[in-house]
């Protein structure tokens, strides 16, 4: 089946077999291996991307449903040389060990501060209904669904508390 | 040349007259950029042209052999092939070097490979190897539980000292508890995966594996070929933790299929496949008898345990390993039971021995401190022995009783209380602490070391980098030595056509390949003194700047090419004149819900003698992974087996509960500044596994000082403390 | 996953149609076609239906089926009135799976159950007639109420558990009856004879929305109990909406996630409670009635203290009584 996904800001045709989840286009079709293959199902948060600015899992994902959105990857937000804000704090925090969680980590990073910056609450926000804090714990709970098992997670808290303000993160409490 | 030590006498401390400056310090991952941006290549991501896509099959009953139906996918779309041959039964246990069991149609558990489906694309393999048709021939027999009817194969040599039985009635306390572990997966992050090319009788294997040096005979063993007629490539590994140690059914499917096919074939294996086909940790029981008199001093040891594994796998948890040399007391008592079961076979996951033995210990030795109305670090404080109870053998170092109380004084101690007496909202409030030990080995270990005039060096060895942070502390032992910076430094690993290393497991990694990397660059350090006119003794090398004799010359001018040496460190005397062993103390803060009884750990402390540090920030991180890994032992991870077909039933990642990161608060981490003369001429000792021995106790412990339940069943989820709450 | 023709739907009536499979975020229906636990022949994907708004009018919210469970909990009204609605969806699964799991998807998500998840196994509800392999295997995280003899699965949604609490009615197009609105009661079936039957939908009906009466008086909470602190399902969880006034509980709504094939309600419990001054004797007595009929199984055995004891504590919570 012929599809069109736009990645990373580029159009890229495809003929794949249905089946193909957006995951394994990526990583099998495109050549994209940034984004990682940890469990195939939805239970590990590796193959973290963001559609739509979203971040979502691609292993559940099917390719062809994706036909008219924007698909970033980790390779889409910076490389060596060009490390985006995000990826240089990783590195200097240790915010990893053997790496193969970390594109995840870093594009789930990215999701999760849009998130904050539209002022959605979480799991461990006290007031629904208020602008949620860019605390520890906030962090922690909203990058619950990216496993380490390297467990690396100080680092990450530490390099996501780090780079938020050259993300350009607002709308929360530490912004004001 | 290559420059030789046999470890058998203390060596001068070299790393603390070099004056770089490149180690100790925290220095970022040189392979960083590429690990974030996505750009470093896993097994699974090389794409060779004309690839086609191998699925393992697995074994749908327990016991009984199994024959392929081949026609019943012969048409499906894609299909390439279905494969059988050579087949292993499960990974190798680390270390092994030879081939693992190659049952050649009989099944011996469930979830065993059994066949690969290989195909054209991916979607089409994975069809294909869930549509195949298999008829099974169950037989009788199959054993799928531990419990008090199975039979149990001792080990042959138990030690007993003294006598046990007599000392426990005579002591003023004593303790007799049994406590039980279950199963535990290693669930590094990348799944294990193999892509197999050939070129003429030698295969390429690009895999994810932790030793490349027995790798490569396990490979060549269970293809049947000469071992000079394999090559791995390891250079990324996503996380290994004794998972992948040994090679795993994966490469042996892609080699056969490839070698078949005349073309390159990928095999990943998928999450389930992992839990099933990989060695996994043992369950464990484990009798801790301790005894001591009045004064707090112990009398009496033991430490018995039962545990399982697959027929026909040499691998046993050394669940008491720590146990003989931690603390004193006369009369100790050993013993190892083994079931033989039909379900996935056991081997080493982090820490083998003391990540659960010490679960055992630690917790037993709470209980003794309470029933002698001793505080819990002043009791083992008085139980360290001046020299290894057992075997006499003087300590290399230890630094435990520091550990104990430089820990104690920062994490606030001294105001813990009893249980029940910290009540926050419907939170009990308690504290914890363990003592940790773990054995600290060296293993035979070879590296190449070249020095350029520009000043720019190499490193090459086919040691492996799991996350541990070999890239970064080999370019730092070499710039170090060599007086450059280590951005000057470029590392290449994981080939087996470069010097054969230890390979990454047991914590040696470090000591091993780094002490390879010491001498290969002293061996240049001596060559530089030669053309400088001095003596090695008295060469310096700095910024690329050599001094000696009152002379003073750049690289470049003392250099007319490269000059390479090789690196080739053996263990000798030293390993067995001297009880070699990391040494810490966890502390735990805990807070544990009076309703629901969930557990929250609320901050952890790791104070750490592990030696020299190398790189303060790879080694915090690797200690970090060790207290966080003790969460898990400690609350979470546990693999179900059914009780009637002995499959893992909670096999993928949504079932196996790995800690998350919200189940981790602010971790400390206190390096105790040491350096140990017997270990290697660095005078450096393991971490990684350090970190996670005792850790989970220091939890469990605490669990205990918040709310007065003891856990005798691991790990402590809800179920198991709610119900002695009231 | 078994080969399927893929249709991307343009208007309800296509769905229809189509006859097909619905895929909507695909997280539960990818996850088990993977495994071959589901072979739908022909997938209709409806993502690009309008069924993305949440509409607000005088007494009630209309969340359109394709609304993620993100947009939902961040929702503003829904945060403000249905707090228990927000709570329980962001105690669901992970930001990333909310961002693509929807309404509707989520109602009908499928069974946890281990035995279910692996084809070597009998099970009945996956392979009807095969057994119930969980009912003396590992069924720690199973049901111990409204289950059958021949299974003993539980629903795994914590959004369902709220929304039946909040008296949600699904929002149904049929090709057969036309739109209908169907409380939670009738739109879930219990598993008795048959366990493949899991609601009354059939082939091509589509949900459209989901529908909240005004919001209730009183006090909202919504506690999950679970086995890590996040990224878990839930052991047993708690939906709960008290109302007290002048010292008496005026209104009760309590629904539980974990212990039963749907999303619990008792009303007996309710009736306990309503028209009492609330005490812990009182919580007691409401606690006997929910857990009067529960069976465990063995491994589970546990939930029915354990879902006591979490009732207890959160009536505590919402009446004040300690
Ligand atoms: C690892 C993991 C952890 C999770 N943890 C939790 C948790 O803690 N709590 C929780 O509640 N959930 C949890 N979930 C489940 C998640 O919430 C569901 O997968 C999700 O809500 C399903 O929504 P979907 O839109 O992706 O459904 P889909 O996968 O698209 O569909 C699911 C089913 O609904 C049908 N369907 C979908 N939309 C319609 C429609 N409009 N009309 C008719 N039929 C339709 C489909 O045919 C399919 O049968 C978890 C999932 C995963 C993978
Ligand atoms: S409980 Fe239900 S889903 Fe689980 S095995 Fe039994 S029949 Fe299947
Ligand atoms: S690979 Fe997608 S969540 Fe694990
Ligand atoms: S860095 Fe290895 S799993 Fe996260």
């Amino acid at each position: 089946m012929k599809v069109t996904l736009n990645v990373n800001g580029e159009g890229r045709e495809l003929d794949i077999d249905p089946r193909t989840t957006l995951l394994d286009a990526l990583r099998n079709h495109l050549d994209l291996t940034g984004s990682k293959k940890g469990c195939d199902h939805g239970q590990c948060g590796a193959c973290t991307v963001l559609v739509n600015d979203r971040r979502i899992n691609a292993c559940l994902a099917l390719a062809v449903m994706h036909e008219d959105d924007e698909i970033t990857t980790i390779e889409g937000l910076g490389q060596p040389g060009a490390l985006s804000p995000l990826q240089r704090a990783f590195v200097q925090h240790d915010g990893y060990q053997c790496g193969y969680c970390t594109p995840g980590q870093i594009v789930s990073a990215k999701g999760m501060m849009s998130e904050f910056d539209l002022g959605w609450p979480s799991n461990v926000s006290d007031d629904l209904t208020a602008i949620p804090d860019f605390s520890r714990t906030e962090i922690r709970e909203r990058m619950s669904g990216n496993l380490c098992r390297c467990s690396a997670y100080p680092g990450i808290c530490a390099a996501i508390e780090d780079a938020a303000p050259e993300e350009g993160l607002k709308n929360t409490k530490a912004a004001e | 040349m290559t420059e030789h030590l046999k470890m058998d006498k203390v060596q001068p401390r070299m790393l603390d007259e070099t004056g770089q400056g490149a180690i100790h310090k925290p220095m970022t991952r040189p392979e960083g950029p590429l690990k974030v941006s996505g750009t470093a290549t896993y097994a699974a991501e090389w794409s060779l042209p004309n690839m086609a896509e191998g699925v393992m099959v697995r074994a749908a009953i327990t016991k009984g052999t199994c024959e392929i139906d081949e026609s019943s996918v012969k048409d499906m779309p894609g299909f390439v092939g279905i494969y059988t041959d050579r087949m292993v039964r499960n990974s190798a246990q680390g270390t092994m070097g030879t081939n693992p069991v190659q049952p050649e149609g009989e099944v011996h558990y469930l979830g065993q490979p059994i066949a690969v489906a290989v195909a054209e694309t991916l979607e089409q393999a994975r069809d294909i190897a869930q549509s195949l048709a298999v008829k099974y021939t169950p037989a009788d027999g199959a054993k799928t539980v531990m419990d008090d009817s199975t039979e149990f194969e001792d080990d042959d040599d138990p030690v007993d000292m003294g006598d046990l039985d007599k000392a426990m009635s005579e002591a003023a306390f004593s303790i007799d508890s049994l406590y039980t572990t279950k199963p535990h997966n290693s669930s590094a992050m990348e799944p294990h995966a193999a892509v197999a090319d050939w070129e003429g009788d030698r295969v390429i294997l690009r895999g994810s594996l932790q030793m490349l040096g027995f790798n490569k005979n396990e490979l060549a063993d269970s293809l049947g070929i000469d071992v000079s007629n394999v090559r791995i490539l390891s250079p990324y590994i996503g996380g290994g933790f004794g998972s992948k140690l040994g090679i795993s059914p994966e490469c042996v499917a892609a080699a056969v299929a490839s070698k078949k096919l005349g073309r390159p074939v990928r095999v990943v294996l998928h999450r389930n496949n992992v839990f099933e086909m990989i060695t996994l940790r043992t369950e464990t029981r484990q009798r801790m008898r301790l005894a001591c008199d009045a004064d707090g001093k112990l009398t009496a040891i033991g430490h018995e345990n039962w545990q399982t594994n697959l027929p026909g796998e040499s691998m046993a948890e050394p669940v008491d390993v720590a146990t003989h040399f931690l603390y004193g007391g006369e009369n100790r008592r050993y013993g190892q039971h083994i079931a033989r079961l039909n379900r996935s076979a056991s081997g080493a996951v982090r820490a083998p021995g003391e990540a659960v033995g010490q679960l055992g210990l630690e917790n037993a030795m709470d209980e003794l401190a309470e029933a002698a109305g001793i505080d819990p670090i002043e009791f083992r404080v008085r139980n360290i022995p001046e020299k290894s109870p057992e075997s006499g053998l003087p300590y290399s170092s230890n630094a435990l009783a520091q550990c104990l109380q430089e820990g104690a004084e920062m994490f606030g101690w001294s105001g813990r209380k009893g249980p029940k007496e910290r009540l926050e909202g419907e939170w009990y409030l308690g504290m914890g602490v363990a003592s940790a030990a773990r054995s600290n080995i060296l293993m035979e270990s070879r590296a190449n070391v070249t020095l350029n005039p520009d000043g720019t060096a190499l490193v090459q060895t086919d040691m492996t980098d799991i996350g541990t942070g070999t890239y970064s502390i080999l370019g730092q032992i070499a710039a170090e030595m060599l007086g450059i910076d280590p951005s000057k430094v470029t590392v290449e690993l994981g080939d087996t056509d470069l010097p054969e290393a230890s390979g990454s497991g047991g914590s040696w990694g470090a000591a091993s390949a780094g002490s390879s990397v010491f001498l290969g660059a002293k061996g240049i350090r001596t060559k530089l003194a030669e053309r400088l006119g001095c003596s090695p003794e008295e060469l310096r090398l700095q910024d690329g700047v050599a001094t000696g004799a009152n002379n003073r010359r750049p690289l470049a001018e003392l250099m007319d090419g490269p000059i390479t040496e090789e690196g080739h460190i053996e263990p000798g005397s030293t390993s067995n004149d001297f009880e070699q062993a990391g040494f810490g103390a966890h502390f735990a803060e805990v807070a544990v819900n009076k309703v629901t009884g969930e557990v929250r750990v609320r901050r952890m402390l790791a104070a750490m003698a592990a030696g020299r540090i190398l790189n303060a920030q790879t080694a915090r991180s690797q200690v970090w992974g060790g207290q966080i890994w003790g969460i898990g032992t400690a609350l979470t991870e546990e693999i179900q087996h059914d009780r009637r077909t002995g499959h893992i039933v909670n096999n993928d990642l949504a079932e196996y509960h790995i800690p998350v990161n919200l189940d981790v608060p602010d971790l400390d981490v206190h390096f105790v500044d040491e350096r140990d003369d017997q270990s290697n001429p660095m005078q450096i000792k393991g971490i990684g596994e350090l970190g996670l021995s005792g850790a989970g106790a220091a939890i469990t412990n605490a669990i205990y000082n918040a709310c007065g339940v003891r856990v005798y069943d691991y790990p402590a989820t809800p179920d198991k403390i709610f119900p002695h709450l009231d | 996953m078994k080969p399927f023709d893929y249709i991307r739907a343009t208007d309800p009536a296509a769905v229809q149609q189509a006859g097909g499979r619905i895929i909507a975020g695909g997280t539960n229906l990818l996850d088990l076609m993977k495994h071959q636990i589901e072979t739908p022949a022909t997938l209709v994907d409806v993502t690009r239906l309008e069924m993305t708004e949440i509409e607000q009018s005088e007494n009630s919210l209309r969340i359109g089926s394709l609304v993620t469970n993100s947009e939902l909990a961040a929702h503003e009204t829904v945060r403000r009135d249905y707090s228990v609605l927000s709570r329980a969806l962001l105690a669901g699964a992970t930001g990333q799976l909310r961002n693509k799991a929807t309404t509707g998807g989520n109602l009908l998500q499928r069974t946890r159950c281990p035995y279910f998840y692996d084809t070597t196994q009998p099970c009945n509800k996956r392979a009807p007639g095969s057994g119930c392999q969980a009912m003396e295997g590992a069924n720690r995280i199973l049901a111990i109420l409204g289950a059958s003899d021949k299974c003993i699965a539980t629903h795994p949604s914590d959004m369902a558990v709220a929304m039946r609490a909040l008296d949600a009615r699904i929002e149904v197009e049929s090709a057969t009856k036309g739109t209908e609105l169907l409380t939670m009661d009738e739109f879930y079936v219990l598993p008795g004879d048959n366990p493949e039957v899991e609601t009354v939908l059939q082939q091509g009906d589509l949900i459209t929305a989901v529908h909240l009466p005004a919001a209730p008086a009183g006090r909202q909470s919504y506690r999950k109990v679970r086995d890590r602190s996040s990224y878990a399902f839930a052991l047993v969880s708690v939906a709960a909406i008290v109302n007290t006034e002048g010292g008496k509980i005026t209104d009760a709504a309590l629904a539980f996630g974990g212990l039963a094939p749907r999303p619990w309600r008792d009303s007996g419990v309710e009736e306990v409670l309503i028209g009492e001054a609330p005490s812990e004797a009182l919580f007691d007595k409401a606690a006997d009635v929910l857990v009067a009929d529960a069976k465990g199984h063995g491994d589970n055995d546990f939930k029915i203290p354990l879902a006591r004891r979490t009732m207890k504590a959160v009536l505590s919570e919402l009446t004040g009584v300690s």
